[in-house]
């Protein structure tokens, strides 16, 4: 017991001394520090762009809300549902049913071109044509400004991302596509989900201006509940009359952020992994020249009985304090540069534009920090077992 | 030369330091590798582009279909030289992540249009003579392990088949390599006629038309004659060339492709900041021993050019092997699965690169090699 309380007592002492005496080695500290900030601000920020999109795709949709496609489909572009396919999923078991009638919104997804402004390059904006449920199904839409196209009318009301990334999408701004003109009437917010990158309109117009007769893409039904749903996709997969794949709308948009969401993780690991062994290597620099501007004291507390367990710990100690300090720099650099900066990208997997916010999450930054504790660990590893290990006489002799 | 040992033993003094700078350097310099590639990449190969080449594709957007009649009135513009259609198939291979284009297409015309496809004779003749023959892209091929002679499924989501099939069945019976390196080998070709007379719906539709002009200079003249000769039709087109065509794609990926860019670029600048602050606090450290030089009588040119050296050394042997570990890195090609299908490292930015590394040594030697320079014996001497 008296071994370890004397063990730890020389911990502190060793470690209280090492610590004091950054300050003469400012120069070589801060260069560590600084480099494990920056690894640790492009790991955050580069990993909150992934979670940004992420969050966008996974807050849309809701457990009780289905969508019907025709089966194969992969996405909303591909599919096609005639009237009849329609009228069928509006009389199925488990659909939410008001004044109105059934909570079934019939929708057309096409992709129209407008300039991002960003850029002024052409970008695939996604344009839905929706049924009179379609609000009543997705009760986070709002209109924000201006108002809601009246049916039947050419008219068009644009997501609040998509109105921020394209040109064009001003209020009371007419723009022409193909034989049609349009006007843009209001802005709605959709909460930060994906429906903010789109605009819309009222399907009865779009089917005509694409030559779709009375056929739909897809089907947004609201459910009686969200436990509805198996009984509401079995009801229809085994209807003989039809050929429709259902699936729940968190699923299927949690599927769609996929391929953009590996694009970003992948890339941000490689690059995040590079600089990481950069910054360990910087980081063994900096502990090596403390080391040696401090052997004769070490070489001093070692002949006073001091024993290398401490002086291990005192100089592991060093390094991970330095790296906590970069870590949380990094972190709060990340934060206030990145949180909530709006872009947009486009998704392969819809061939259309998203836009969204980078969210800096704490757990990233507790994942970031604890990467800069590892690399702080890796860096003072090799210097603390060399001061462990100096000949204390030569050492005392040294200059 | 006979100072070499003299600069080889400075390096060697302090092992760990030098051989943890190197290692810094080295990965400042695999990391801007990487990032030349990603370059490449996010830019969709737009260097590579033809510039005798237009896309035209529906006014609206690439998704609206044209009609397949707009091949002949193309033909007979003047300043047209080939023409040729594609249409997106968008199936499936096994699931949704194995994702490649495949892309119906007249044989002959393709590889008309197309002179940077390699395919080898018999291969050529069995694309253009056998209906339900596809050729693959040799990066596609390698990562799915197709071969000649493979028969291979594809999903379809949009076009089924008459009767309402979604499977249909192509022949490998030819893998395409390009010409060079960065030609987007990822894609795979069918016959446009077995395709159009099995599909349910749309004959006779077709995506947009590659055509190539006569001339470069005159593609926006040629491109305004095309769109004008379709104003008045249902089918509005909008024509670019496909460099312009290409850049707006890569345009769509937007903000990340720059962020990425942006972060690494600043990464490998701080990088190499922190190895020159290495570099010059390991030349002030040794103050009086290049005073004890000077005293000897080394000119003060040649204390200059001493530093110099081994500032470079390290500088360079670092840049080196930095440089060739991201080349052997990026030779594993697109490490995200068909996202960036054009992921190489050009042989530009290997010189670019190198040039980047003398820099990186002659900027942290000038400094301290300066101060040595016009150090006054005495002083220097005096402080230690």
């Amino acid at each position: 017991m008296r071994t370890i309380v004397g063990w730890l007592s020389q911990v502190v002492v060793v470690t209280l001394l090492n610590l004091r005496t950054i300050r003469q080695r400012l120069g070589s500290s801060a260069v560590a520090v600084v480099g494990i900030a920056g690894v640790v601000a492009v790991f955050v920020a580069v990993l909150s762009m992934s979670e940004g999109f992420r969050k966008t795709m996974a807050t849309t949709g809701s457990p009780d809300t289905a969508i019907v496609m025709r089966s194969g489909a992969d996405s909303e572009m591909v599919s096609i549902l005639t009237l009849d396919d329609l009228r069928i999923v509006g009389d199925a078991v488990g659909v939410r049913r008001g004044e109105h009638g059934s909570y079934v919104s019939g929708e057309l997804f096409v992709i129209v071109d407008l300039a991002k402004r960003s850029s002024n390059t052409t970008a695939n904006v996604p344009l839905r044509g929706v049924g009179p449920s379609a609000f009543a199904i997705r009760p986070n839409v709002k209109i924000v400004q201006g108002r809601m196209f009246e049916t039947g009318r050419n008219e068009l009301i644009v997501g609040k991302g998509a109105a921020g990334q394209f040109a064009g999408t001003e209020l009371g701004h007419t723009v022409r596509w193909g034989q049609n003109q349009w006007t843009v009437v209001g802005v709605f917010d959709a909460g930060g989900t994906v429906s903010d990158s789109e605009i819309w309109c009222d399907v009865s117009v779009l089917q005509p201006a694409y030559r779709r007769g009375s056929s739909y893409q897809t089907a947004y039904v609201k459910l009686e509940s969200a436990e509805a749903f198996t009984k509401f996709k079995d009801a229809l997969t085994t209807d003989p009359r039809l050929n429709l794949k259902v699936v729940r709308e968190t699923d299927y948009f949690a599927e769609q952020s996929q391929m953009v969401s590996t694009l970003i993780t992948t890339l941000g690991s490689i690059i995040a992994l590079l600089m990481g062994i950069g910054a360990i290597f910087g980081a063994v620099n900096t502990m090596y020249s403390a080391v040696s501007a401090r052997t004769r004291e070490i070489a001093t507390l070692r002949a006073l009985g001091f024993g290398g367990g401490p002086v291990v710990v005192s100089v592991l100690a060093e390094s991970l304090l330095l790296a906590l300090i970069g870590g949380a720099i990094g972190g709060t650099v990340a934060y206030a540069g990145f949180n909530g900066f709006q872009t947009s990208t486009i998704n392969w997997q819809t061939f259309s534009q998203v836009a969204f916010a980078f969210a800096v999450t704490p757990g990233l930054i507790v994942a970031g920090i604890v990467y800069a504790l590892v690399m702080g660990l890796l860096g003072g590893l090799l210097p603390a077992v060399r001061a462990a290990r100096l000949p204390i006489v030569s050492a005392l002799r040294e200059l | 030369m006979k100072y070499l040992p003299l600069v080889w033993r400075n390096l060697t003094r302090r092992k760990t330091r030098t051989i943890f700078t190197i290692l810094s350097i080295v990965v400042a310099f695999v990391l801007f590798g990487v990032l030349a590639a990603l370059n490449v990449a996010f830019s969709q190969g737009v260097e590579l582009a033809g510039n005798d080449r237009l896309i035209i594709q529906h006014k609206v957007s690439l998704i609206q279909l044209l009609p397949e009649s707009y091949q002949a009135r193309l033909e007979t513009t003047p300043g047209v030289i080939d023409v040729l259609h594609q249409t997106w198939f968008g199936g499936i291979y096994q699931k949704p992540s194995n994702f490649f284009m495949q892309c119906p297409v007249i044989p002959d015309r393709l590889l008309k249009l197309y002179p940077e496809y390699l395919l080898p004779a018999d291969q050529r003749k069995a694309f253009l003579s056998d209906r339900t023959c596809a050729i693959i892209g040799r990066q596609t091929a390698n990562r799915f392990g197709f071969k000649v002679g493979d028969r291979i499924p594809i999903q379809a989501t949009i076009w089924r088949k008459r009767g309402g099939a979604t499977n249909w069945e192509f022949n490998v019976c030819g893998i395409y390599d390009g010409d060079k390196t960065g030609v987007d080998t990822t894609s795979m070709f069918f016959n446009y006629e077995y395709f159009d007379e099995a599909r349910q719906f749309g004959q006779g539709q077709v995506g947009w038309y590659v055509i190539r002009i006569n001339d470069p200079a005159k593609a926006p003249e040629i491109a305004g004659r095309i769109d004008a000769m379709f104003a008045s039709s249902f089918a509005e087109t909008k024509t670019t060339t496909e460099k312009a065509f290409l850049q707006a794609f890569a345009k769509q990926i937007g903000d990340i492709g720059l962020i990425i860019r942006g972060i690494v670029t600043a990464v490998f600048f701080t990088i190499l900041l922190v190895a020159a602050n290495t570099m010059a606090q390991s030349v002030r450290e040794r103050t009086s021993e290049l005073a004890v030089l000077k005293t000897l009588g080394f000119p003060d040119g040649l204390v200059l050019t001493l530093v110099l050296l081994e500032s470079c050394a390290i500088a360079i042997i670092g840049g080196t092997i930095g440089l060739g570990l991201a080349w052997l890195f990026t030779q594993g090609g697109d490490p995200t699965n068909g996202m960036l299908p054009a992921f190489y490292l050009p042989t530009a930015d290997l010189g670019r690169g190198a040039l980047i590394a003398l820099a990186l040594g002659v900027v942290a030697g000038i400094m301290p090699g300066m101060q040595a320079m016009r150090l006054r014996i005495v002083d220097a001497l005096r402080r230690t």
